[in-house]
């Protein structure tokens, strides 16, 4: 369904754990085996439901970090204040369940019948969904054409590194490293801003397309830089996290 | 029944009774959720009009702004879980705004810059329930979180509380607006934890 509403009712489901990949120190990849699964678009999330034993409840939402037709896959920040990823970071095991429900959200979505080239800007976790637009742009043999503008603190914080270095032919991939760098690094040494833009970003003439996630600084920086660049509003879609370490 | 999630106990925090509806936790910041670019709209070119039926009205910002305005501190309620408890807001009342022009419609949709839309009743932007509100804080609404004026309507889940809004359509019917659109509730209660269609 293109971008058309879901009137299915989204129900409680439950998934069993499968591998668990430690992406960062601080990043958790989950992978689901969810039976009746109704499938997802890329760059949609699911609500995630945790029961204590006296009944308390807490619900976070996720983006899925998989391709459309892969399990169901989330990768997890931990944030040490936080009251559902430092569980699902560290406590969660292997055959474990979960509960979750979802797909949810239609319009922060990639379908690779869209040919127009992709711009992609990430700040940290919020790489998740970008991931599973990537993978399933690998998956389709779309030949769009790709840039990731991808800000992380230090290189020990890039989510998905090899599997980014290792991205085929039409994706370019360019790192921004804002706190630390390794020796000898050539890259983008500071946060993302106009500047960078400029140098990074399909022109707006080409007609490209972006997603833009990551926190909210970050995202009002690369959303109101493609503006300034010619970029129509409506072809800068984003996903925010706010300022909030409670995820 | 939710099976337990082994090892779990949660990091329960106070809330004064009553305050936070269910599957909801209290922020202390004022994170930002939208779907696109921040539009930056100069007060010289913004209005804000009501249109629909036989009704239809326009004010510049300097009309709009010379409106009776109202001090609110209210809890605001986001469909992604957090809530905010006692936000001072200021803005114009609804009602104001509504009682300037004669209609009998049961829907508003706002619509704003950007592109957004959302759809509530009438009934639910009425009697002192619902304002454009321009200040946040005792300052001009920020621009991320909707200024220079955003629908500020706290007893429903914080998308219907629409971003840069410019007007109000009046309608007969319920018509989806963006979220809704995209599977997100119709009404969105967040007492009856009304967050998708179907909830």
């Amino acid at each position: 369904m293109a971008g058309t509403a879901v009137r299915r009712r989204l129900t409680w489901q439950l998934g069993t754990v499968g591998s668990l990949t430690d992406e960062t120190a601080m990043v958790r990849t989950i992978a689901l085996d969810v039976p009746g699964w109704p499938g997802h678009r890329a760059g949609q999330h699911l609500d995630v439901r945790l029961t204590a034993e006296d009944g308390y409840r807490a619900e976070r939402s996720y983006s899925i970090a998989s391709a459309p037709g892969e399990p169901v896959a989330i990768t997890v920040e931990r944030l040490d204040d936080g009251e559902v990823s430092p569980y699902l970071t560290k406590e969660l095991m292997a055959t474990d369940e979960l509960e979750l429900r979802g797909p949810i959200g239609g319009y922060f979505v990639w379908d690779p019948t869209d040919c127009r080239p992709l711009m992609l800007l990430a700040g940290g976790s919020g790489i998740v969904p970008l991931r599973a637009i990537l993978r399933h742009r690998e998956r389709t043999g779309s030949a769009v054409p790709v840039r990731l503008l991808y800000s992380s603190r230090s290189w020990e914080d890039v989510i998905y590194r090899d599997e980014l270095d290792a991205l085929g032919d039409g994706v370019q991939v360019i790192h921004a490293l804002t706190r630390r760098q390794p020796p000898g690094w050539t890259g983008y040494a500071r946060r993302v801003d106009a500047q960078m833009l400029t140098e990074v970003a399909w022109p707006a003439d080409q007609a490209p397309l972006a997603y833009a996630c990551g926190p909210t600084s970050f995202v009002e920086t690369v959303a109101g830089g493609l503006v300034g660049l010619g970029y129509p509003p409506q072809r800068v879609k984003t996903e925010r996290f706010g300022a909030t370490g409670d995820r | 029944m939710s099976p337990i999630s082994r090892g779990f106990h949660g990091r329960r925090r106070e809330a004064p009774a009553g305050r936070v509806p269910p599957g909801q936790y209290v922020t202390e910041d004022f994170p930002v959720l939208s779907a696109g670019p921040t539009p930056h709209t100069p007060l010289e070119n913004w209005t804000f009009s009501i249109a629909g039926g036989s009704a239809s009205k326009s004010w510049t910002w300097d009309e709009f702004r010379a409106l009776p305005t109202e001090n609110v501190t209210v809890d605001i309620h986001c469909v992604t879980r957090w809530s905010k408890l006692d936000t001072h807001w200021q803005g114009v009342s609804v009602d104001t705004l509504l009682d300037q022009v004669e209609h009998d419609a049961d829907y508003v949709l706002p619509f704003c810059d950007g592109g957004y839309t959302t759809n509530l009743p009438v009934a639910d932007v009425t009697g002192g329930q619902a304002w454009v509100a321009f200040g946040y804080d005792g300052e001009p609404l920020h621009p991320e979180h909707g200024g220079p004026a955003r629908l500020l309507v706290p007893h429903l889940y914080f998308w219907k509380s629409a971003k840069w809004v410019r007007g109000f359509r009046l309608s007969d019917t319920d018509e989806p607006g963006f979220w809704e659109t995209y599977g997100y509730h119709i009404y969105g209660d967040p007492w009856r934890e009304q967050r998708y269609a179907g909830d």
